[in-house]
């Protein structure tokens, strides 16, 4: 059986991509991409200690997090489409009205 | 039956709320009628609570409506104290109340049109009616709580109507300046009142009448006690000064003639202003324990009798007249009531109710015929006279041909004034007389003194008003008010005549059927004491009287040919008759000692206190959030990505500190 530590590993190595990737990018969707990606690798970090602790509710928590994040990626598109629109582009660094 | 007696307030309750939303729907005639009908049921109900009282032989009735406030041992409810005390006042204020309410009907269709504003003819029933609510609150509360809600009420609608042409006036502002003045010295003696009801309840646990009287018992034999409630006494009387305008705050009622007419009658002579003698009636247990507050009470009374006598035998406006007379009458009853003749003080509230709401209506009637008269020259124009001040009695004179109601009536009520026999108001004041000379001889001379001056300046009114030449060419074309105006002069005028009859004294002691009714319906409230009748004083008095007249007529008989001509009696008395004529400078002497140095210090404090202390320092706090918060919006950069970051960096310090801290 692999271990445990092997999931952790490359859990914590998605979810680094998926910060550097939140941080770094300036378009909208490869900074959602990098979103979705650090939520996976949550989602490998729990069905990783469920079975090793053979603990269902690990991976009912993955399915929590699976619709939470459809719901979002739903909004999130849509948000991003009514920028497009009105801005005719989705970098992020032009939505920057709210500054003080 | 005595069930009923809520309604007494609450029906001109519903006339004050009906008329307040609806009136103007209603339109002026019908919200007019409503509130007469609504005075009117409320003395019905009046006239059934007496009939209660006989049917239950007199014996006091106490009826709760409502809990009001209970807080641990403080319990205030509202409830209506039915006893001969009450009724009386109830009856008195509904009964006059309502025939005021009717002459207002003609009188301020009238005003309203003079003074160019028909639409306020609603806003002053609505007023009226409240005034009634108040008032009948405060004579039926069986508590200090409940009596002090009408006592504020009162002021209250005494504030609004006397400003009821507040923009008019002198300069604009006098009425409301005069309402303004009213309300202010009000508030001192509400004050006293407000303190005396804070110790009363700090001594003796409780505000209800029949409770506290029971409980007087335990500070008899106390000395503490004692002072306590000699202090108690005292504010109720600072109280009493306050409303029912005696020394030293009378100053506010002679401005309060600036309210219509038949406000001056129904709250400035009839009704209100004998609060405070009703008030020190109803605590008189309070009062029988502090025979030092007595005295004080007599003396005040008597000082105010003789001291607005004085002033009124100079004036000439026809309402200050009869203010100062108000005055100097309010100052009989609480000497009488300071001497402990409770029944001889509430007898002259009585008929004085009668013979004064009489003048001050009837001075309106005479008011508004002059208006008439000049309204009808300067269309008729036959001569071009200047407008002329419709109250002045200089511009009066020769009106007896001209007003053949209004002259029976005003003089009627003059004579009953002046204490002439067989009129209402010589037996009162000759059983007050009685008192004090039975009781205090330096008090009966002051007051006798003063019944004098009294007969000597409604002598030298009625003259100047109705005999003589015309000295206007209003005067000379004056014509008699419609019946609305004048049927409530014709009863109250015959109230005002035979009042008397209520009490008509004892020869000896065992009196007759029909004498002393009065003293024996109090006598179940109160302990009422009745001397016999002295020939005496009865003769000395009336005989001052007609001697005063006899003055009066030598004096003004053939004085005053032209509004311009000097006073008879400023050839008597000299430089006397200015101070007497500026009412001895006693605003003037208020406006030095106690308005300008509370302007002074008020200014002192505005820019000191105000201005420098907390406005400064609010100024600051605003400022120095302003200025953070101009600070941390720097941190607002608008960039998504970086407050990620931030995010991220928090996070990553709070993971951190977590793993170094196990």
């Amino acid at each position: 059986m692999i271990p445990t530590s092997y999931y952790l590993a490359l859990s914590a190595l998605l979810f680094t991509l998926g910060v550097a990737g939140v941080l770094t990018r300036r378009n909208a969707i490869i900074v959602f991409m990098s979103v979705e990606l650090m939520l996976n690798s949550a989602n490998l970090a729990f069905v990783a200690f469920a079975r090793q602790f053979l603990d269902l509710s690990g991976q009912v928590f993955v399915f929590f997090v699976m619709v939470v994040a459809a719901a979002e990626v739903a909004v999130g598109l849509a948000l991003i489409v009514a920028i497009f629109r009105s801005k005719q582009s989705i970098s992020l660094d032009s939505l920057n009205q709210l500054k003080g | 039956m005595f069930s009923l007696a809520p309604l007494v307030v609450l029906f001109p309750l519903a006339g004050f709320l009906a008329n307040l939303f609806f009136g103007r729907r209603l339109g002026a005639q019908q919200s007019g009628l409503l509130a007469v009908v609504a005075a009117g049921a409320s003395f019905l109900v009046a006239v059934l609570q007496l009939a209660a009282l006989a049917g239950n032989g007199f014996q006091p009735a106490t009826v709760p409506v409502a809990d009001w406030l209970r807080l641990g041992d403080f319990h205030v409810r509202w409830a209506f104290q039915i006893d001969s005390l009450s009724a009386t006042m109830m009856l008195v204020v509904s009964g006059v109340g309502t025939l005021i309410h009717i002459y207002s009907l003609g009188y301020m269709r009238a005003d309203v049109e003079h003074n160019g504003d028909p639409g306020r003819y609603t806003r002053f029933f609505v007023y009226m009616n409240l005034f009634l609510v108040s008032m009948l609150t405060l004579v039926g509360a069986d508590n200090f709580l409940m009596l002090f809600v009408g006592w504020e009420g009162v002021g209250l609608c005494s504030y609004l109507l006397i400003g009821f042409w507040f923009e008019k006036g002198e300069g604009g502002v006098g009425n409301a300046r005069a309402a303004m003045k009213a309300f202010v010295v009000n508030r001192i003696g509400d004050f006293g009142l407000l303190l005396a009801m804070f110790l009363i309840f700090w001594t003796f646990g409780t505000l209800t009448f029949g409770e506290l009287f029971e409980r007087l018992e335990a500070v008899r034999l106390d000395a503490a006690g004692q002072w306590i409630v000699v202090a108690i006494t005292l504010l109720l009387l600072l109280g009493a000064t306050g409303k029912s305008a005696q020394i030293p705050l009378y100053v506010w009622l002679p401005d309060a003639m600036a309210g219509p007419t038949p406000v001056s009658a129904l709250i400035h002579a009839a009704t209100m202003v004998t609060a405070g003698i009703y008030m020190i009636t109803r605590a008189h247990p309070l009062f029988a324990l502090a025979p030092l507050s007595m005295e004080v009470v007599a003396w005040i009374g008597a000082a105010t009798a003789l001291f607005a006598a004085t002033i009124a035998v100079a004036q000439t406006d026809i309402k200050r007249v009869l203010a100062y007379s108000t005055i100097s009458q309010l100052g009989f009853m609480v000497a009488a009531v300071g001497l402990g003749a409770y029944v001889a003080g509430m007898f002259h509230l009585v008929t004085h109710a009668f013979f004064k709401a009489l003048l001050f209506l009837s001075a309106g009637s005479v008011i508004q015929a002059l208006e008439r008269g000049a309204h009808a020259d300067a269309h008729g124009g036959q001569s071009g006279e200047a407008p002329i001040d419709p109250q002045d009695m200089r511009h009066m004179g020769g009106l007896w041909g001209r007003l053949p109601v209004t002259r029976w009536v005003y003089l009627i009520g003059a004579l009953a004034l002046a204490g002439l026999p067989p009129l209402s108001g010589f037996f009162s004041k000759d059983e007050i007389l009685l008192d004090a000379f039975a009781h205090n001889l330096v008090i009966y001379v002051v007051l006798s003194v003063a019944a004098f001056l009294t007969a000597f300046y409604m002598g030298r009114q009625v003259l100047m008003v109705f005999f003589g030449r015309p000295r206007s060419a209003g005067a000379a074309h004056a014509t008699e008010s419609p019946a609305v105006v004048t049927t409530p002069l014709v009863l109250l005028a015959i109230l005002s005549a035979l009042g008397g009859l209520l009490n008509l004294p004892a020869f000896d002691e065992h009196g007759y059927a029909g004498a002393l009714i009065f003293k024996e319906f109090l006598g179940h409230t109160l302990e009422a004491e009745a001397l016999p009748l002295n020939w005496g004083v009865a003769g000395l008095a009336t005989a001052l009287a007609l001697a005063a007249l006899g003055l009066a007529y030598a004096l003004y008989s053939r004085a005053y040919a032209s509004a311009q001509d000097r006073d008879p009696l400023q050839g008597l008395l000299g430089p006397v008759f200015a101070w007497l004529r500026d009412k001895w400078y006693v605003d003037e002497l208020y406006g030095r000692l106690v308005v300008r140095p509370f302007h002074t210090l008020s200014q002192v404090t505005a820019r000191a206190l105000d201005l420098g202390g907390v406005d400064m320092t609010f100024n600051n706090l605003g400022e120095l959030a302003r200025a953070a918060a101009a600070g941390f919006s720097r941190f607002q950069l608008g960039y998504a990505r970086r407050y990620a970051l931030v995010m991220f960096a928090g996070a990553v310090a709070v993971l951190v500190y977590f793993l170094m801290a196990r």
